[in-house]
């Protein structure tokens, strides 16, 4: 008779993995993908998959150099590569785009440990990075047809509402700006998906979104425009839900979404930059240990009252 | 506030199986330890013909129980054995006659009050039978009876596979009403609560209809959300008492007990035959026929498997208990014990462990833990060997329920490295207390 397996309990798992949970990212990124393709053409999955290639490669590359375990397995980095896609303009060099995905994944995920690890998002690192490296190409908002378009909040900034697109056209996508950004219907697939599935918990988009709003209302701002435009639909629902750089507890989540959306309207309103999305997340990110320290519940029959 | 948990598979394949007497094996192996606290002293010696019932083994010492033989026979031999616990105990081996004749002392015990009902317990060497396995007259020997406000009764029977509990509840009823009976009459309670997960309908109606015809008993019906059946969730959901932390249930008024103990004192009462027989839920992926056995303590777990129709396959793992809390065995001759409830035999695929990957920081760990600990916190402290933030951490607070490492999507050992921080924790606190008096 062989010898039977000794363990500790528990004997059993639940299906869910790690690769599960970035499987069902990707598939909440599609239609966001697909939309960048019908509005922006066929560059833009150009950009996306060379986002995804060099995310997936310099993962595996730095961790065969560093002999450590691969995990490009876990589909991690592809997300990265498609958030970071998403943040980018679709005119954006193809190297500058290739340099991006290097700074994510090595700079901001692997040399901290790779992942889980990560104190800051890698695709909203590597974005500002970018920003700050090349200022011109990542600010140039160009249709396929060669036109160039202001993104609306930069239109908004300049005071020349006449050229804004229609609530219709922001909603389905048909205007200027990074080539995932744009399609508030199919980012809003993506979330719900997200939510059904329980990949994210509704507290940080609903914080984030609802504190966009509020304050828009309180500054006499279109609302529409405000939650359409820029980068919201896409930081509130699948990077500022990022677990190794956001809060795990209710309230830490709560508190992370409002403060997301006052410095994110904060740059909007008064800032030098016309949208601050990613700053406002970066920021939060930052402030993650102090809010999980913060908001971690007592332990029950530790004194803590009922909550 | 509401406790979480998490919701695994029921698995509850033998809620309609009567159950079977197996019959008497060749040699039966009964351990000193079956419960928690000092082994039992040896009350035999070898070639003693022995009668069921009949004592083998003493109490010793104040948190320990006497153990009885579950067979008629002669003992073959008495030699310390490993138990899957890892503790080296004194194991008396009785070859079977076959006759199953019960010792001579055996008769209905003279209860009359509060005293020799204690001591009724203690003689029938009764254990928590969930599973726990502590003795049950240091539980009921209260010094102060009005401290006590209530009973709870534990039939939540929340770990997957197992319905041992279940079938108390439908084929014994009489023996919980009269276990209850015994309660009230003897300990002055008068209010009791049977705590039932709600995936035991059938259960539920026969306690329900009982529980109608009697004053003080409220059948209370639990979502089926493990661990339901904790001792200080159970508490919480029936009652809305929070059991403070390092407390028993008593701290705020409860005794908790488990149904088939309660029905097994009522039983003893009537019959006087001490526990020498157990009914275990056999089943797992590895299980041909997975079914309700009573067999005698000390059986052989093999034999068990042989009532339900053999073993698929060659079994990877067996488990006393269910599979978010049961302890893996080391061999198909380990003995039931007094507090076995289930044998879960795994096919490979079942047992073979899930591959671990890097903690992605999903917080699942702590939005599942019944007690809101941290269990990635204190995987973190316990790597770095920090004693201070295990305590802060709260670490000693955890009733290793398992929802931690169920619910984690990279496979990590959480509830496993709880449990080394817990020992960890301990060594400092001792050493501080150490510190502190010299």
């Amino acid at each position: 008779m062989r010898k039977l397996i000794s363990s500790v309990s528990p004997h059993v798992n639940s299906p869910l993995t790690t690769q599960k949970i970035m499987l069902d990212m990707v598939i909440a990124l599609l239609p966001a993908g697909i939309a960048s393709v019908i509005i922006f053409g066929l560059r833009a999955l150009l950009v996306i998959g060379v986002c995804v290639a060099v995310c997936v490669f310099s993962e595996w590359g730095f961790e065969k150099i560093c002999k450590k375990e691969n995990t490009i397995t876990d589909l991690s980095a592809v997300v990265t590569g498609l958030l970071l896609a998403y943040n980018l303009p679709v005119s954006i060099p193809i190297w500058q785009a290739a340099f991006g995905s290097i700074v994510a994944i090595v700079v901001v995920k692997q040399l901290f440990g790779g992942i889980g690890q990560n104190f800051a998002n890698p695709a909203i690192t590597a974005r500002i990075i970018m920003m700050t490296a090349f200022s011109g190409t990542m600010t140039s908002w160009v249709f396929p047809d060669g036109v160039s378009s202001a993104t609306p909040l930069a239109l908004m900034t300049k005071g020349d509402m006449a050229s804004l697109p229609t609530y219709l056209q922001m909603f389905l996508g048909w205007r200027g700006g990074c080539l995932g950004e744009t399609c508030t219907l199919a980012l809003l697939l993506g979330g719900i998906y997200l939510l059904i599935k329980k990949v994210i918990s509704w507290h940080t988009p609903v914080a984030f979104i609802g504190t966009v709003a509020l304050m828009s209302l309180v500054c006499g701002k279109d609302i529409p425009y405000q939650l359409m435009a820029g980068g919201l639909m896409l930081g509130a629902f699948f990077m500022a839900t990022d677990y190794s750089s956001t809060p795990p507890t209710k309230w830490g989540k709560i508190i992370f979404g409002i403060g997301c959306g006052l410095i994110t309207i904060l740059i909007r309103f008064w800032g030098n930059f016309p949208e601050g999305v990613s700053f406002s997340i970066l920021i939060m990110n930052i402030l993650t240990p102090y809010i999980t320290k913060l908001t971690r519940s007592k332990p029950f029959g530790t004194g803590g009252g009922k909550r | 506030m509401r406790l979480h948990g998490i919701k695994v598979q029921h698995k509850k394949h033998t809620a309609d199986s009567a159950p079977v007497r197996l019959s008497v094996p060749d040699e039966v192996c009964i351990p000193m330890s079956m419960h928690i606290g000092k082994p039992a002293k040896v009350a035999v010696k070898r070639g003693d013909e022995v009668k069921r019932g009949q004592l083998i083994g003493e109490r010793d010492g104040f948190v320990s129980a006497p153990i009885h033989a579950s067979v008629s026979g002669k003992v073959s031999k008495v030699e310390e054995i490993t138990m899957s616990t890892g503790q080296k105990v004194p194991a008396v081996f009785i070859k079977t006659d076959g006759l199953q004749e019960n010792a001579e002392d055996i008769a209905a015990p003279d209860v009359h009050d509060f005293k020799s009902f204690v001591e009724a317990v203690e003689l029938s060497g009764v254990v928590g039978l969930g599973g726990a396995g502590f003795p049950t007259f240091v539980k009921v020997n209260v010094d102060d009876l009005d401290k006590i406000d209530e009973v709870v009764i534990n039939a939540a029977e929340c770990e997957p596979y197992i319905t041992s509990d279940t079938r108390t509840m439908l084929d014994k009823p009489d023996y919980v009403f009269k276990g209850i009976d015994a309660v009230k009459k003897y300990m002055g309670v008068k209010r009791f609560v049977i705590g039932i997960e709600d995936n035991k309908k059938e259960a539920i109606k026969v306690m329900k209809d009982y529980a109608s015809k009697t004053d003080g008993v409220e059948v209370k019906v639990l979502p089926s959300i493990y661990p339901q059946g904790g001792e200080k969730v159970l508490v919480y959901n029936t009652t809305g008492k929070i059991i403070p932390k390092g407390g028993l249930p008593l701290a705020v008024g409860v005794i908790v007990i488990n149904i088939t103990t309660l029905a097994f004192i009522a039983e003893y009462l009537e019959t006087g035959m001490p526990l020498v027989e157990k009914c275990i839920t056999v089943d797992g992926s590895a299980v041909n026929n997975p079914a309700n056995v009573i067999a005698p303590i000390g059986t052989p777990i093999e034999k068990l498997f042989e009532a339900c129709g053999g073993l698929k396959c060659e079994p990877a793992k067996i488990l006393y208990g269910g599979p978010m809390m049961g302890i893996s065995v080391p061999s198909v001759d380990t003995p039931v014990l007094k507090m076995t409830n289930a044998i879960i035999a795994m096919d490979e695929k079942e047992a073979t462990p899930p591959k671990t990957t890097p903690c992605i920081n999903c917080g699942n760990c702590l939005r599942h833990c019944p007690f809101k600990l941290d269990p990635k916190g204190i995987m973190s402290a316990f790597n770095i060997g920090d004693s201070e933030a295990l305590e802060a951490l709260n670490v000693d607070l955890c009733m290793e329920c398992g929802c931690c490492s169920y619910v984690c999507p990279a496979k990590r050992p959480l509830v496993q490295t709880n449990k080394l921080a817990k020992i960890k924790l301990r060594e400092y606190l001792n050493s501080k207390k150490e510190e502190g008096t010299k």
